[in-house]
């Protein structure tokens, strides 16, 4: 199954539909890295919101989105979670350390606006040289 | 002196075979006894209870609806020999009467009044024929005994599972989680804490972060005087499931012997923002509210302006 | 009670079958949302187990009874090359793949009860149960 993936100004969101197959969370993984590549984008975004279950190998793959699009330049951010899954997740041990989790879609997109805004500011603060 | 021995034998294995045939024919001698002086054993049942001053909290009327259904579930039981269908029906029973104040005595009391009232029917039936009266109350005792434990089980497991469905009902409502201003959220945890209740509060809370767009929970465990490692565990689990629901939290009133038993489960407590009392833990809250950009991309690795421990 | 459903696992949306049997399965025994999740996610892994080591296997989802305690049973087995070290493979944090790796342990943590029964070059059977708290 395809998971659509949009884009929005410099972001691209992927809204995962339903229960993906171990296969479908590979193709996403291509899918956005190849897109991230592509383009100049600066965040990335995965709406969870209707996974059933967040298993190990879920977390693999989200952890392995944000680290490509971290190397592309880009910031991932996964919203959505529901709290029995996150339940789950930490129940069975799962950690997704080093990659954001927020609320909602809503929530997404603010963090990635606050991120580009701090990394606009620390390119600026580190090299007042090349400015102009 | 051989043939008789081996005459004595088979008159004796005849017996045996033509008693346990017979002791079938006895059942159903029985039963149909019982069945027919249903009205009247019914009555006489009904009376004794009255006597002894059971079931006061139930109508005679309801007394005797509820002695028509046992009675006819006892006969039952009788003649078929399983008791599935009398234990089914003692736990609906239990159901009914339970909340009417019905204690187990009087439960356990009636049952055996019951089979007093039978079995003195049976005296008086077979007062002429003493060793049938031996052989008929052989089938009937164990199985009156049994219908008397099974009713009496059904009963306590009954009021077992309304007691644990009452504790659980106070469990939820003793754990507020409390909104105190917009996308913030306060858990005070009061008491003893089983493993039950650590889940039941974990499950609350990330609902209501969600419900409630929460960016930062302040969880106050002042009130819990003493955790093992399971429940601090499922502390740790707690915060870091809701940091998947993008919330930050904040621990407070941790006590000295709490905190060594995070240390001991391997908790980095220099990971977890912890602030000395409640007040201090809602003040550093609303901070983090107010200055947005220095709530941490949860997860995105600490940022400066975070170290809260104090 | 007594029934009990057999689902192949050949392939990943097997994956998805059988944890989506389970949490309906677990629906049915009476267990809440959250609970439904972690029994999901437990079959999840435990089915993945069998695809990236044995290539295929089976599932078996049944109710149980205790007392007056519902629950389910979990028994995954296959014919694949068996767990040489068991004692390591469920020492938390040991995965033969790389990165994060719940597997077994991690099933294991998920289950009221967790059993491996398993023979280098023929096959395992893993057998895990989950109760309802009796109310």
């Amino acid at each position: 199954m395809e998971v659509p993936i949009l884009r929005q100004g410099q972001y691209l969101i992927a809204s995962i539909q339903s229960a993906l197959t171990d296969a479908d969370l590979s193709h996403l993984r291509e899918a956005l890295i190849a897109q991230v590549g592509r383009s100049r984008c600066r965040g990335v975004i995965v709406d969870v919101t209707a996974l059933d279950v967040m298993d190990s190998f879920a977390v693999r793959t989200l952890r392995d989105i944000a680290h490509m699009a971290r190397l592309r330049g880009a910031e991932t951010v996964i919203v959505g979670i529901q709290p029995d899954v996150a339940f789950a997740m930490v129940q069975l041990g799962l950690t997704l350390k080093g990659v954001a989790t927020v609320l909602d879609l809503e929530e997404g997109l603010a963090f990635l606006n606050r991120r580009t805004e701090e990394r606009f500011l620390e390119t600026k603060h580190r090299r007042p040289s090349d400015r102009g | 002196m051989d043939t008789k021995k081996s005459m004595s034998v088979s008159t004796r294995a005849s017996d045996a075979t033509a008693l346990s045939e017979s002791s079938a024919g006895l059942l159903r001698e029985l039963v149909a006894h019982l069945r027919q002086n249903r009205t009247q054993l019914r009555e006489e049942w009904a009376r004794r209870i009255t006597r002894a001053e059971l079931l006061t909290a139930m109508t005679e009327e309801e007394i005797f609806a509820e002695a028509t259904a046992v009675y006819d579930n006892y006969v039952e039981a009788l003649e078929t020999g399983t008791f599935e269908a009398l234990q089914a029906y003692s736990r609906r029973l239990s159901e009914r009467i339970i909340p009417r104040g019905v204690e187990t005595d009087e439960v356990v009391g009636i049952v055996l009044l019951l089979r007093d009232v039978l079995a003195r029917s049976l005296f008086t039936k077979y007062q002429d024929n003493v060793e049938k009266l031996n052989r008929i109350l052989d089938s009937y005792e164990p199985a009156a005994n049994r219908i008397a434990n099974t009713v009496a089980v059904g009963f306590v497991e009954e009021r077992e599972r309304i007691i644990r469905q009452q504790q659980e009902a106070i469990r939820e409502l003793s754990t507020p989680v409390l909104q105190v201003r917009e996308r913030l959220l306060i858990l005070p945890i009061i008491g003893v804490i089983d493993p039950q209740r650590a889940r039941q509060l974990t499950e609350q809370l990330l609902r209501a972060i969600r419900a409630n767009r929460a960016k930062v929970v302040v969880i106050d465990v002042t009130g819990v005087a003493a955790m093992d490692s399971g429940v601090a565990n499922h502390l740790v689990q707690t915060v870091e499931a809701s940091r998947l629901l993008g919330a930050t939290v904040i621990v407070t009133g941790l006590s000295p012997e709490i905190a060594q038993t995070l240390v001991t489960i391997g908790v980095d407590l220099s990971e977890m923002a912890t602030v000395g009392d409640l007040q201090g833990g809602i003040e550093e809250a609303e901070r983090l509210l107010a200055d947005r950009v220095a709530i941490p991309g949860p997860q995105a690795g600490r940022e400066p302006g975070t170290e809260l421990n104090r | 009670m007594g029934e009990e459903l057999r689902l192949p696992i050949a392939a990943d949306v097997d994956v998805v079958e059988a944890r989506q049997q389970g949490r309906a399965l677990a629906a049915v025994a009476g267990f809440s949302s959250g609970e439904q999740t972690v029994i999901a996610a437990a079959i999840s892994e435990i089915a993945r187990n069998i695809l990236m080591y044995a290539k295929k296997g089976e599932i078996t989802l049944s109710l149980v009874q205790n007392g007056d305690r519902q629950g389910v049973s979990i028994i995954a087995t296959d014919q694949g090359p068996g767990i040489p070290d068991i004692d390591r493979a469920m020492q938390y944090g040991y995965s033969t793949s790389h990165g994060v790796g719940a597997g077994l342990p991690g099933a294991k943590r998920l289950m009221d009860e967790f059993d491996v029964d398993s023979v280098v070059g023929q096959g395992t059977t893993i057998t895990m149960k989950k109760w309802r708290r009796a109310i």
